[in-house]
């Protein structure tokens, strides 16, 4: 386990997760890494939340991740984000949109959706990486790309070039979608974060 | 060539390779892509199709193999129960082409209604077992199964998981070895299963046992890693990975091969290491037959029988044995949040008539698909859910017990009613039974992510066919109150059920929308909430819509009003229906302009 760098990527069914998780194995295999992911599918895609684990080394044994060894948690909805917080290490690094989805469990009043997950994730991991991800999206002129933004934003920590990144989106994506795609993982590859205060 | 394949889709492009002709399934997670990989890359090499049951799959499947071609059917972990009556004798004729059962069982249960172990159905209709760990495996040790099924003249039983069947990992690919069936040959003693004939088959499976026995020890589907003589471990399938990841250096019996067992070959193993571990998802399956044989070992005291394992439940277990002395640590903890249980989509044909049946007030008795969620919050209106076209013959004898003086409704979708529902409504005719058949009739197998089947029209290859009319066959069944109706009227709904359930004798009720997001994506017009007009009453929430939120704005006594996101909302109306201020709303009505939504 300790050579593998784990990706654990979270959302909500119908997010884009699962393309996300095979774009990102995908690239790391053309990089000439062993990778395995895994996600269920099934009842998961009413609604339900989706977590799909990858991970990538010279050699890939368990396709699941171990609690509290993830290295990058990337999280397309933000309270998704927090309830997966458990699973990144130390020094383990958070991507996450501020996309917010209210289930209607929650409508009915037996439970609550935290007011200010945002807030709860920086209270424990200040350098959180949180970014809007919703209207860079829509600015581009479609919410679907929020899965791309972040994709973007990862591949920057990552030691895999920008064109390998870039043959398999357009290899993945429908055709009339590729340069909005392309666009998008620019734009999350070359957003800039605040830098955290020190001491805050 | 190498690519990133899903187990499933290792298992087709193994069956490919291996030069199998014919491909039965019903669909199941998690072995449903199994087929659909098939059909959608290699139907010129590979006869495929959707069966309208397990049982059917697996006979077709057998009638492909005595004609000398190599086939292939797969299942989920229960569809084995429903086959399991062609698959317990099959095991007795034996095989003439190649023949594989591939049994994809869902540990944790992530969509399944039970956690039985199929290693067990291995042992008891006495075939050999094979269980892959790894993409890579699963496509190549099918190849193998294909030519052991055919060396001992036995069916084999391909054991998956859900984590082998829906994790990826990279596959180096072969090429296609051609297997042209040599045609059927009669053998009369051989396929006819009459007592005089099966005594004698009877020991044919026996002595073939011994000889898969031998077989065992030998094969280089178990593999024997040398590392510390501290530490041995013996394991098979997706336990393996776990392990190997928490234990790296520990010695290894890998059983590829896992029934019958290699008993020299785990004795030795077993007298070359200080202390021997068992490591299993679920049931102590090699456990028992190692400690049958008189050999020392540790297992399930360690590592838990219940859900499936992973890297951090392997190490907790050897935390537990005293070999590790820390087991999985968190940096971060997380409170406890709301839950996201699934919920039936917005536009869902099954919320409209749910919500109707709900006025009933009646037991409603459940069946396998998506309507099952409506036993959930904030529905809460279906009341059993055992197995495939359980529904009917549960509320059958619920009505036969005379308890329930306003009815019973069995509720159940078209593909499980076509999969094992007819015989239930046959039942319920011939014994006169005074109970309602709700068909949710939304034209495909949609729990499974959208499969055909006969009632669809069109075949897993992409054909068209014959479509079963629904009305007609329940006619012939026998039943004469027969009704159809338009999920989406509420009203139309509840006066249908009502006089079905006040009519005496068997009565079926057949919906008529399609689903939602399977074959066509189903978008309407918007509707919308008129926010000065919402009295917070939350009728609307409690049909469970996920379009449907509560807006932040509150009435005076404090209830939180409705909104609807117009993204996701398909204009299917219940909402409107079950407003009883009528301020929900098509977004291009006059009522919105110049009104707050």
């Amino acid at each position: 386990m300790k050579d593998a760098v784990n990706i654990l990527i979270v959302g909500v069914g119908g997010q884009g997760v699962l393309l996300a998780s095979e774009v990102l194995s995908e690239t790391a295999m053309k990089h000439g890494q062993d990778v395995k992911k895994s996600e269920v599918h099934g009842m998961s895609q009413r609604g339900g939340v989706v977590s799909s684990h990858v991970r990538i080394a010279e050699t890939v044994y368990s396709p699941l991740i171990q609690e509290g060894t993830v290295d990058y948690l990337m999280a397309f909805e933000i309270s998704e984000g927090l309830r997966a917080l458990d699973w990144l290490k130390s020094g383990g690094i958070l991507i996450s949109s501020m996309t917010r989805m209210v289930p209607p469990i929650t409508t009915i009043g037996d439970f609550e959706y935290p007011k200010d997950p945002a807030g709860k994730i920086r209270e424990v991991l200040p350098g959180a990486k949180i970014l809007d991800a919703d209207k860079i999206a829509s600015d581009l002129g479609n919410i679907r790309l929020v899965n791309t933004i972040l994709l973007g934003v990862l591949s920057k920590s990552m030691d895999i070039p920008e064109e390998t990144w870039l043959e398999v989106i357009k290899k993945r994506v429908p055709k009339k979608f590729i340069d909005a795609n392309l666009e998008a993982f620019k734009k999350g590859r070359e957003y800039s974060f605040e830098p955290v205060a020190v001491g805050e | 060539m190498k690519m990133l394949l899903s187990g499933n889709e290792a298992v087709a492009r193994g069956a490919w390779e291996a030069g199998v002709e014919i491909a039965t399934a019903y669909p199941g997670t998690p072995s449903t892509e199994i087929l659909e990989t098939i059909a959608m890359l290699v139907k010129e090499d590979i006869y495929a199709e959707w069966s309208p049951n397990e049982k059917v799959a697996f006979e077709v499947a057998i009638g492909g193999s005595m004609a000398g071609a190599r086939s292939l059917v797969c299942m989920k972990h229960v569809g084995l129960n429903v086959a399991a009556d062609p698959f317990m004798t099959y095991a007795y004729t034996g095989v003439k082409g190649g023949f594989v059962v591939v049994s994809a069982d869902d540990p944790s249960m992530h969509s399944s209604q039970n956690e039985q172990d199929n290693r067990f159905y291995a042992k008891f209709a006495i075939i050999p077992m094979v269980e892959p760990s790894d993409s890579q495996e699963t496509k190549d040790m099918l190849i193998q199964a294909y030519e052991i099924s055919e060396k001992f003249d036995t069916p084999v039983l391909y054991r998956l998981v859900t984590r082998i069947s829906h994790s990826k990992g990279v596959v180096n690919m072969g090429d296609r070895e051609e297997h042209t069936p040599e045609g059927f040959e009669r053998d009369i003693p051989k396929y006819v299963m009459v007592p005089g004939h099966a005594r004698l088959r009877r020991k044919v499976v026996l002595d073939r046992l011994e000889k898969l026995k031998e077989f065992a020890e030998e094969t280089p589907l178990n593999r024997w890693e040398k590392g510390s003589k501290e530490i041995g471990i013996i394991t098979s399938g997706i336990s393996y990975v776990y392990a190997k990841e928490v234990m790296p250096d520990a010695s290894y019996l890998k059983l590829g091969f896992s029934y019958p067992l290699p008993e020299k070959k785990i004795r030795e193993f077993a007298e070359s290491v200080d202390r021997l571990f068992i490591i299993e998802e679920l049931e102590p399956f090699l456990e028992e037959q190692i400690k049958a044989m008189g050999i020392q070992c540790e297992g399930k005291e360690h590592f838990t029988n219940y859900g499936e394992l992973s890297p951090g439940e392997v190490m907790n277990g050897f935390v537990h044995a005293g070999i590790l002395s820390e087991g999985v640590e968190k940096t971060y903890q997380t409170e406890k949040l709301f839950p996201r249980p699934p919920v039936l989509c917005p536009g869902c044909p099954h919320r409209g008539i749910f919500s109707a049946l709900k006025k009933m007030k009646v037991p409603v008795t459940g069946d396998i698909g998506c309507y099952t969620l409506a036993a959930l919050k904030p529905m809460e209106v279906m009341d059993s859910c055992i197995c495939m076209g359980a529904s009917i013959g549960n509320a059958v004898g619920m009505a036969k017990a005379g308890t329930e003086k306003k009815g019973v409704v069995a509720a159940i979708g078209d593909s499980t009613f076509l999969h094992s529902g007819i015989t239930g409504v046959l039942d319920a005719v011939y014994n006169k039974a005074n109970v309602v058949v709700l068909i949710l009739d939304n034209r495909i197998t949609a729990m499974t992510g959208g499969q055909h089947h006969p009632g669809t029209g069109v075949t897993l290859m992409g054909e068209e066919t014959f479509q079963v009319d629904f009305v007609e066959l329940c006619k012939t069944l026998g039943v004469k109150d027969i009704h159809t109706v338009d999920a989406y009227d509420l009203d139309a709904s509840k006066k249908v059920l009502k006089s079905a359930l006040e009519y005496d004798g068997p009565s079926v009720v057949i919906t008529s929308r399609p689903c939602a997001l399977m074959p066509n994506k189903i978008k309407e017009t918007a509707y919308t909430v008129l926010l000065d007009e919402c009295n917070g009453c939350k009728l609307c929430f409690r049909i469970g819509c996920p379009a449907i939120y509560a807006s932040e704005e509150k009435t005076e006594k404090g209830h939180n009003k409705a909104i609807i996101d117009p993204e996701t909302c398909t204009g299917c109306t219940i909402c409107a229906q079950v407003c009883p201020k009528d301020c929900i709303v098509r977004v291009d009505s006059p009522a919105v302009e110049g009104a707050r939504t």
